[in-house]
C-alpha cells in the first residue's frame, strides 16, 4: 500500500495541499516562488507534486519538471529552496498522522526530483 | 506564420499577437472589455481549427464543445478561422427598464429581457450597447425576479457607466450575453458558516447569494462584509440591516477607509478588521467580490487564515 493511499487518497491529498501551500506562503525563504495571482492554478501543481511523492498517480516526467522549474532556477532557486519544501513536505505529513519511516521514504521520493527540478 | 480567416477574409497576423488584436488592427469590431480572459466579452467561434485551450479556461462546457474561445486569450500556432456570426445566436434582447441611483457613484440598473435568461444568483453577464460597445456585470437579482438588476459603478471616463448615468439610456434596446461565473450559493452543506465579503460593487453578486442563502433557509450562521471607501458609498444599508434583525443566523458588517466627519462606521482597512473579527477561517465558506487588487488580497490573508482553498469563491472585478 502507497502512503497516497495509506493517507486516504485523493481527499486526505486535498487538506495535505492546504497545509503544505500556507506553510510555503508564510515561510519567507521561498514565499517569493509561490506568489502567484491564480492561486488556484498553484495549489493544482502542488497537488500533482504530493501526489506524486506520495507515490500517487504520477503525472510527471523529468522533462516537465525541468520545464516547469526553468524560469524560477533563473530567479534563483536553488538546493537550500529544495531543502525548505522536502521540511515543509514532512511537517505537513507529521500534521496528517504519518510516521517517522514513511516522511522519510517520501523525502527521499522528493530527493529525486531534485537534480530535475534545479535544472542540473 | 499560421493564418487567421475571420468570415472567408484573411486577416494579417503578427509573430505571437493576439487574435483580439489582430482582429482590431484590421479593423473588425469585436466587442471586448477586460483584455485578461475573465469577462468573456470577446467570445468569438471557431469554424475550423482548434482553438487554444488556454483561450477556452473558463467557459461554459457547452461553449467550448462549439469551439468558442476569448479572442483576448488566443494566440495562434494553427491555422484557424473562425466566424463572427455565432455569437448572435448566444445573445438575448432586453430593455433599460430604469436606472436609479444607489450611492454617489452606484447606479442600480434594471433590464427588462425579452427572452428568458436564465442564470444563477451572483452570476455575470456582459451588457452589450447597440453599436457593440461591451461591459460585464455582476447581476444583483434572483432568479424568481422577473427583471435583472445589476449594480453599476460609475467610471469617470467609462464609456458603458458615464452612458448609463447620462439619463439616455432607460429605453435603450441592449444585448445579454451569458451568464458565467461560478461564484453561487452551494445548496448542499446547510450547516457551513458563510462569510461573505465585498468591495464596493463587488455587493452586487453577494446580495443576491445572501438573499438566495436566507430564502434556502441556510441555517449556519452567515456574514456579510461590505467596505467602501467612505460611509456614503455603502449602499443597501438599509436593506441589510433590515434583514439582519429578520434573521438570528445572518449578521452585517461595514467598514470604510476614511470619513470626512463622525461615521458610525467603523474605520480601517476592510482586510484587517476582517481578520481581527474572524481569526480563523477554517471549516467556513468563503465569497470575495469587487475590487481586484484587494481580492486577490483577501483570497491570500483568509487561506492563511485557514480556509481551505476549494471553499474560497473569489469572484475578482478586473
Amino acid at each position: 500500500m502507497s502512503i497516497y493511499e495509506d493517507l486516504g487518497g485523493s481527499a486526505a491529498i486535498d487538506t495535505a495541499v492546504d497545509v503544505f501551500y500556507r506553510k510555503m506562503l508564510s515561510d519567507e525563504r521561498v514565499a517569493s516562488y509561490f506568489e502567484t495571482v491564480d492561486m488556484d492554478r498553484q495549489r493544482g501543481k502542488q497537488k500533482a507534486f504530493l501526489t506524486m511523492v506520495l507515490g500517487g498517480p504520477n503525472l510527471y516526467t523529468g522533462k516537465d519538471m525541468r520545464q516547469a522549474h526553468a524560469h524560477l532556477v533563473q530567479r534563483g532557486l536553488n538546493d537550500s529552496h529544495v531543502d525548505v519544501v522536502i521540511e515543509h513536505l514532512g511537517s505537513t505529513l507529521r500534521e496528517l498522522g504519518a510516521n517517522e519511516e514513511q516522511i522519510a521514504a517520501v523525502a527521499a521520493v522528493a530527493n529525486s526530483a531534485r537534480n530535475d527540478v534545479l535544472n542540473k | 506564420m499560421p493564418r487567421l480567416i475571420c468570415d472567408g477574409r484573411e486577416i494579417q497576423l503578427r509573430a505571437g499577437q493576439r487574435v483580439l488584436d489582430a482582429l482590431s488592427d484590421a479593423g473588425v469590431d469585436v466587442p471586448s472589455s477586460c483584455r485578461v480572459g475573465a469577462c468573456q466579452s470577446c467570445l468569438v467561434q471557431a469554424t475550423h481549427g482548434q482553438p487554444p485551450a488556454e483561450s477556452q479556461v473558463g467557459l461554459k462546457a457547452s461553449l467550448r464543445a462549439q469551439s468558442y474561445f476569448l479572442a483576448c486569450q488566443a494566440t495562434l500556432t494553427d491555422d484557424l478561422e473562425i466566424s463572427l456570426a455565432g455569437t448572435a445566436s448566444l445573445e438575448v434582447p432586453a430593455s433599460i427598464a430604469s436606472v436609479d441611483r444607489l450611492a454617489p457613484d452606484v447606479l442600480r440598473v434594471t433590464l427588462e429581457p425579452q427572452q428568458p435568461f436564465s442564470y444563477r444568483a451572483g452570476q455575470f453577464l456582459t451588457l452589450l450597447r447597440e453599436d457593440g460597445l461591451a461591459r460585464p456585470y455582476s447581476l444583483a437579482s434572483l432568479p424568481t425576479e422577473k427583471q435583472l438588476q445589476l449594480h453599476v459603478r460609475v467610471v469617470p471616463q467609462g464609456k458603458m457607466s458615464t452612458w448609463l448615468d447620462s439619463g439616455n439610456a432607460v429605453g435603450s434596446s441592449v444585448r445579454l450575453r451569458g451568464p458565467a461565473g461560478d461564484c453561487c450559493y452551494l445548496p448542499g452543506t446547510p450547516t457551513q458558516s458563510l462569510v461573505l465579503v465585498a468591495v464596493g460593487t463587488g455587493l452586487a453578486p453577494l446580495w443576491g447569494i445572501l438573499r438566495e442563502a436566507l430564502a434556502a433557509k441556510h441555517e449556519g450562521g452567515i456574514e456579510l462584509w461590505h467596505g467602501g471607501r467612505t460611509p456614503e458609498a455603502l449602499y443597501l444599508s438599509d436593506e441589510l440591516t433590515a434583514l439582519s434583525a429578520l434573521h438570528p443566523n445572518f449578521s452585517y458588517r461595514r467598514c470604510a477607509l476614511e470619513s470626512r466627519g463622525p461615521s458610525h462606521v467603523p474605520i480601517g482597512h476592510l482586510d484587517k478588521l476582517l481578520l481581527e473579527a474572524i481569526p480563523s477561517f477554517a471549516a467556513r465558506r468563503v465569497y470575495l467580490c469587487g475590487d481586484g487588487g484587494l481580492v486577490q488580497l483577501l483570497k491570500r490573508k483568509v487561506f492563511l487564515a485557514g480556509a481551505a482553498l476549494q471553499e474560497i469563491h473569489a469572484d475578482p472585478f478586473l
